[in-house]
């Protein structure tokens, strides 16, 4: 670990001032730390955000507005998200430990970095960590990366699972940074690798987080988190499906769906949302947007398997939204 | 301003901190990339808590801040100045409820379900178990189960682990 | 003598279940381990590791390191202080014929991960950030470490690996009789290369003391092989070097060997003259070894009843360009079923890695996994059960020792109440039959064996005046219950309260024990702390008959029984005199003895000596999707005599719990084009957490066997060993899909 300045801002205005070259804010510090460990990330200056006043869950435009230091732990088992975006709470404890979620904010699993092998060992080369420097994931050890959205520079995936669900309940994060503030819908939010594999959003320098804004709540019957991974807890998604439904009778009326471990971004295809949309919520129906999303699919040399298995899960997730029997945190078995 | 009141601080000069560790109230001088791990074992000689991984991955540094368990390797002590902090050492004065010098239910329960082989996880175990039964989310064998996945046994007594912590909570439900 | 309690039934402590000794200490967090002992003077090392995994180091800039101030030292092969150079120096205990690594030797690298140099700083974080600023430049080459492409470059080991058998001679036919076989199987298996990862990092931390001597806390599991290793590199004589290792958190073989850390700990504390800690990072555990990937084939033919009349197993695995690794992978096929035709070979493929080692059940892990799979591919092609195929095929014999017949061999009992147990009478045999909702459901089984072996081992013992027994020896506590285990023995040896007895472990200055490793702790210190207690027994049975109207007055030593505290006389109870008393009355300060335990020559040369299991596993598959869950374990286990139930019991479960991750989640993965293990934390390293394990059930069935007087024939490798084939199999029973190579991910379900 690197050696750095440590500021402790008391307000948002303290912290985008102190922001200068090298610097990173630090609030959760779950991913950084581990970086900055690895010698991954070496910030000159840390700034510490957490005294900030953006811990608070309120209502907010029919909706709730999520403060970015509200720890994982109280966003999952908030009355209100667990009311009305159920997904949202499943999501997040599909993710990491329950250690690990008392400590991640709102604002920091956003900025949760790839888990790419290359990326985390600076003795490999890797675009991403020293842009330019090569993708040894192309044609390496690339089971765990991405199928969609690649470029030849980079095909690691974004990490967090809270994510997925905020992509598919279409979330706005709210910034504050050197120019003002800003929102920025959530599908904006993350980038696609292209050929600055080095950005993993679009966040400008000195732009912080304060708040994480959701919609009106639509899917508190008919939604699913489905994450399948290596072992039946604490470790990342090879595949994720974050599903909601709106249903009118056995049609669907609305549908939002994205999937994590398989792109650099939480992954959308709104043609399959509008394929979906109208028709009547069956296994044909959910295969045919499934095919949709997969047709799409540029797997690795070690991750053909995704490519299957995210068109099983999106099928099972749809079914598990729209018989309203989202997958259990605790119980293993796939419902 | 702030940088005015508090500038920012160097590699070269540790900074003031107060914590609270196991009831005892410490003014601390600390390196800003000192964690709480490392405060805890290098400088204040409480090698309880364990070095697993350093990276979250492994559980073993498992201590309760504010009464909420957290992995001490990915806190910096700096951002928790004014913190409680519990770790293994002072998990048998939380217990000691007729101020005795009992162990905590969980340490009893523990060593009853023979919870542990090696003892390099213990401590991040118990304290995990603690934090656990604090949240107060976790009620079924299945619940617990997954709510401790954040602490790995290599020595496999997970299945002792979760009866010792089943038996705890029955015991204050009782 | 009839002091022997396994024999005479007086175990008041023997045989039930006790809480761990060491558990109020590790549950408090007062047991420390090697990376945990504070000296004034402590300097903290840091390694840096090679980021090539074959070449040479064209540089190393140490200047930056050196500029930050707390830094004492970037130790390099370019600077490195002079220590032993001859191969037999470095030789410890464990060692496998070659020539063992030395760190820091020369500017050759030979792997991946390799130390190339040490930064000693006043503080770790300082040691740690100082690493960082190494700047190595290297004049790479292509590393060769992908053993399937790498096949054909077999070899028959030149050099045998002390204490392991080589494959035995092939008799009959094998590949005649295959060929004419109305029932074959014939497959490839393999297990993928797995690290051990015990929770505690390794870690030695050497103490400079005032008189220039050193006091060495390592992460090893045999304290007398680490001092042994550092009077052979280091040049000390055995009193210039204590070694001490209490607790150590996890080994599963990995500290069977002093490791890198402890040499550059003391080559660091030699130059510095001072204090020096090295621990190192999780991901440094992937720098020094491994479970070696066995790539194994084995062909199966018998008769329609299931008869075996063709065994051929083949195997071979990786070894570093070093050392000759060697150990057991396709013995165990010929000890578990009489077959007329058998042959087994075995060779070694060098690859650009670390010499592999040591890991729970070594060779038995993957070539059990081999043979137990395909007995089910060949019970499912003979239209058998597969406990009917095992039992049509058992062997009484071990046809690869000459036909030796077995100490003790339950293995029927274990399938009989395994069976009984779990259920296997509802079984329904077909593929894909059984259903719980969604899921598939499969039942499968296997075999488990082990070797039962002793090794030499000494123990002391001392009584005081005040009634306490203190008992131990140099070997360690790895986890495994040693420290209960051998005060329930002491305690029952000399009719003490197990409170009155204290069992030091893991310190040279102990009498000398082996490693504990190989399942031989129980059997060796066993018998060597019964053996000390027994001598004591004996010298305080003459202080007492020699008191002053003595009520042992012309009893013979046989007559004597020890409890309670009080010596007394067989049949006449009320003749009696408690230990206190003799040692005060003859007015010594204790009474002490040492003994020496070994392999009985005279048993060995009758007998071949295993321990087994049959291991019973219910898996739930949700085939679409490729999730499986292991359900429900039962482990039926044959170990001769059960010491302490509850540690026993744990011992079983570990092993279970880690022959689930083999089957399931472990595997270390090498970006050959580099050489370098790419997953090498336990984010991406998957061992299994608690939401895998669900319910698992340890049964000991009745097996008397008298390799040693304790009965006792070890209990840490068993639980592993045929887990991953009993779950393979049930994940065939399942889904109808053989997986032949593990672990069983995802992308081999769908």
């Amino acid at each position: 670990m690197n050696r750095f300045d440590y500021v402790r801002a008391g307000t948002v205005a303290e912290a985008v001032q102190a922001f200068g070259a090298g610097a990173r804010f630090i609030a959760g510090g779950t991913n950084l730390i581990d970086l900055m460990k690895y010698d991954v990330e070496k910030p000159g200056r840390l700034i510490d955000i957490t005294r900030l006043p953006l811990d608070k869950i309120e209502d907010h435009a029919g909706g709730l507005r999520i403060g970015a230091l509200a720890t994982n732990a109280k966003v999952a088992y908030y009355d209100r998200v667990a009311e009305r975006y159920p997904l949202l709470r499943n999501a997040i404890l599909a993710g990491a430990s329950a250690q690990l979620r008392n400590a991640a904010s709102t604002g920091g699993n956003l900025l949760q970095r790839t888990r790419c092998y290359y990326f985390y060992d600076t003795a490999t080369a890797c675009n991403k960590r020293e842009p330019g420097s090569g993708c040894p994931a192309i044609g390496g050890m690339n089971r765990i990366h991405a199928i969609f959205g690649t470029s030849d520079q980079c095909i690691a995936t974004h990490p967090s699972d809270m994510c997925i669900a905020l992509a598919a309940l279409e979330a706005i994060v709210q910034v504050s940074g050197p120019q003002g503030d800003r929102s920025i819908p959530f599908s904006e939010f993350h980038r696609l690798p292209g050929n600055t594999p080095e950005k993993d959003t679009n966040l400008a320098p000195g732009e912080i987080i304060v708040a994480v804004d959701l919609p009106e709540s639509r899917f508190p019957q008919h939604y699913t988190y489905l994450k399948l991974r290596d072992r039946l807890s604490y470790a990342f998604a090879l595949v994720s499906v974050a599903a909601g439904l709106e249903l009118d009778g056995d049609r669907v009326k609305t549908a939002r769906l994205a999937l994590g471990g398989v792109a650099h971004k939480p992954w959308r295809n709104q043609d399959a949302e509008a394929l979906l949309e109208g028709k009547p919520a069956t296994r044909e129906t959910f295969q045919a947007a499934a095919d949709l999303i997969v047709s799409e699919a540029k797997p690795q040399s070690e991750n053909g398997f995704k490519v299957d298995l995210a068109r099983r899960a999106i099928v099972r997730g749809l079914e598990q939204a729209a018989a309203g029997t989202p997958q259990s945190l605790s119980d293993k078995r796939i419902q | 301003m702030l940088l005015e009141k508090q500038p920012p601080v160097s590699a070269d000069t540790p900074i003031g901190i107060t914590l609270t560790i196991n009831g005892q109230r410490r003014e601390l001088q600390v390196a800003p990339w000192t964690t709480l791990l490392d405060l805890l074992r290098e400088k204040l000689d409480l090698t309880g808590t364990k070095k697993g991984c350093d990276h979250g991955q492994c559980g073993a540094c498992t201590v309760l801040v504010n009464g909420t368990r957290v992995n001490s390797c990915l806190t910096l002590a700096v951002m928790k100045d004014g913190a409680e902090i519990t770790t293994v050492e002072g998990l048998a004065s939380l217990g000691d409820r007729a101020g005795s010098n009992a162990l905590h239910p969980i340490q009893e329960a523990f060593i009853e379900h023979d919870a542990f082989q090696c003892g390099y996880c213990t401590p991040g175990q118990l304290c995990s178990s603690v934090g656990l039964m604090n949240e107060g989310h976790a009620h079924t064998r299945d619940e617990i189960r997954e709510a401790m996945s954040g602490n790995i046994c290599r020595c496999g007594a997970y299945t002792n682990i979760v009866d010792a912590i089943e038996d705890v909570m029955q015991g204050d439900a009782r | 003598m009839t002091q022997t309690f396994s024999s005479t039934g007086r175990d008041t402590f023997v045989g039930t279940p006790h809480s761990r000794i060491d558990g109020p200490a590790k549950v408090t967090g007062l047991a420390k381990y090697a990376g945990e002992f504070a000296a004034p003077d402590l300097a903290y090392g840091y390694v840096v590791s090679s980021a090539i995994a074959k070449g040479r180091i064209v540089a190393i800039d140490s200047g930056q390191a050196e500029a930050v101030p707390g830094v004492l030292k970037v130790i390099t092969h370019e600077n490195r202080p002079r220590t032993a150079w001859r191969d037999k120096n470095f030789q410890d205990a464990v060692a496998p014929p070659g020539s063992p690594f030395r760190a820091l030797y020369d500017d050759l690298i030979v792997y991946s991960g390799q130390p190339v140099a040490l930064v000693v700083a006043e503080d770790f974080e300082t040691a740690r950030y100082a690493a960082s600023l190494v700047h190595v430049t290297y004049a790479a080459q292509e590393p060769e470490t992908d053993l399937e492409a790498m096949r054909s470059q077999a070899y028959d080991p030149p050099g045998k690996r002390e204490g392991i058998k080589p494959p035995p001679k092939p008799w009959g036919d094998a590949d005649t009789a295959f060929g004419s076989a109305p029932v074959r199987v014939q497959e490839g298996y393999s297990l993928a290369i797995e690290h051990h990862n015990p929770m505690e990092p390794h870690a030695s931390t050497v103490v400079v003391e005032a008189d220039g001597t050193y006091t060495v806390y390592d992460k090893v599991q045999g304290v007398s092989n680490s001092q042994q290793y550092l009077a052979g590199v280091f040049g000390l004589k055995a009193d210039q070097v204590r070694v001490l290792n209490p607790y150590l958190g996890g080994g599963f073989g990995s500290g069977l060997r002093p490791q890198y850390q402890l040499f550059l700990a003391m080559l660091a504390a030699q130059e510095l003259k001072r204090s020096v800690r090295v621990t190192l990072t999780r991901d440094q555990m992937w720098s020094f070894t491994y479970r070696p990937e066995a790539l194994q084939t084995i062909a199966l033919g018998a008769e329609r009843d299931g008869r075996l009349v063709a065994l051929r197993h083949d195997a071979i695995h990786g070894t570093s360009h070093y050392e000759d690794y060697q150990e057991v992978v396709v013995n165990w096929s010929g000890v578990l079923y009489r077959c007329d035709n058998v042959a087994l070979t075995y060779g070694l493929v060098k690859v650009d890695t670390p010499t592999p080692g040591d890991m729970r059940a070594p060779g038995a892990v993957s070539g059990v996994f081999a043979i137990e799979t395909a007995m089910d591919e060949l019970a499912y092609a003979a239209g058998m059960d597969p406990i009917a195929l095992r039992l049509k095929n058992y062997a009484e014999s071990d046809a690869t020792a000459g036909g030796k017949p077995f100490g003790s061999k339950e293995l029927k009992s274990c399938f009989t109440q395994g069976a009984e147990r779990f259920g296997w009478a509802k079984r329904s045999p077909e593929p894909r039959s059984m259903r719980d909702g969604r899921e598939l459901v499969g039942w499968g089984v296997a075999t488990g064996v082990w070797e039962s072996m002793m090794m030499q081992s000494s123990a002391i013992a001392t009584l005081t005046p005040d009634g306490r027994l203190t008992v131990g020896n140099s070997t360690g506590d790895i986890g495994t219950g040693t420290y209960t285990i051998l005060t329930q023995i002491a305690a029952d040896t000399l009719g003490l309260p197990m409170d009155a007895v204290t069992t030091k472990l893991g310190d040279t200055r102990l009498p000398e024990a082996p490693v504990a490793g190989g399942s031989w702790t129980a059997a060796s210190s066993g018998t060597a702390v019964m053996k000390a207690c027994r001598t004591v027994g004996e010298q305080v049975f003459k202080l007492a008959r020699a008191m002053e109207s003595s009520p042992l007055a012309n009893v013979d030593f046989d007559r004597a029984v020890f409890s309670n505290g009080r010596i007394s006389v067989a049949g006449d109870p009320g003749r009696s005199v408690s230990l206190v008393e003799v040692l005060q009355a003859a007015g010594v300060d204790k009474v002490e003895a040492v003994e020496q335990a070994g392999p009985d020559k005279d048993f060995n040369q009758k007998y071949e000596a295993y321990t087994h299991s049959a291991v019973f596993v219910e898996v739930k598959v949700d085939e679409e999707l490729g999730q499986v869950r292991v359900t429900r374990v039962v482990s039926a286990i044959a170990a001769g005599k059960v010491l302490n139930p509850k540690t026993a019991r744990s011992q079983i479960l570990g092993g279970v719990v880690m022959g689930i991750g083999s089957a399931l989640e472990e595997e270390s993965m090498l970006d050959h084009r580099i050489g370098r293990f790419m997953n090498h934390n336990l984010g991406e390293y998957h061992v299994p957490v608690n939401a895998d394990i669900y319910d698992i059930d340890v049964i000991f069935v009745d097996e008397e066997d008298k390799a040693n007087p304790l009965g006792v024939k070890g209990l840490g490798e068993i639980g592993i060993v045929g887990t991953a084939a009993a779950i393979t199999n049930a994940v065939f029973h399942a889904t109808g899909k053989r997986v032949r190579h593990l672990p069983i991910t995802v992308d081999k379900l769908l």
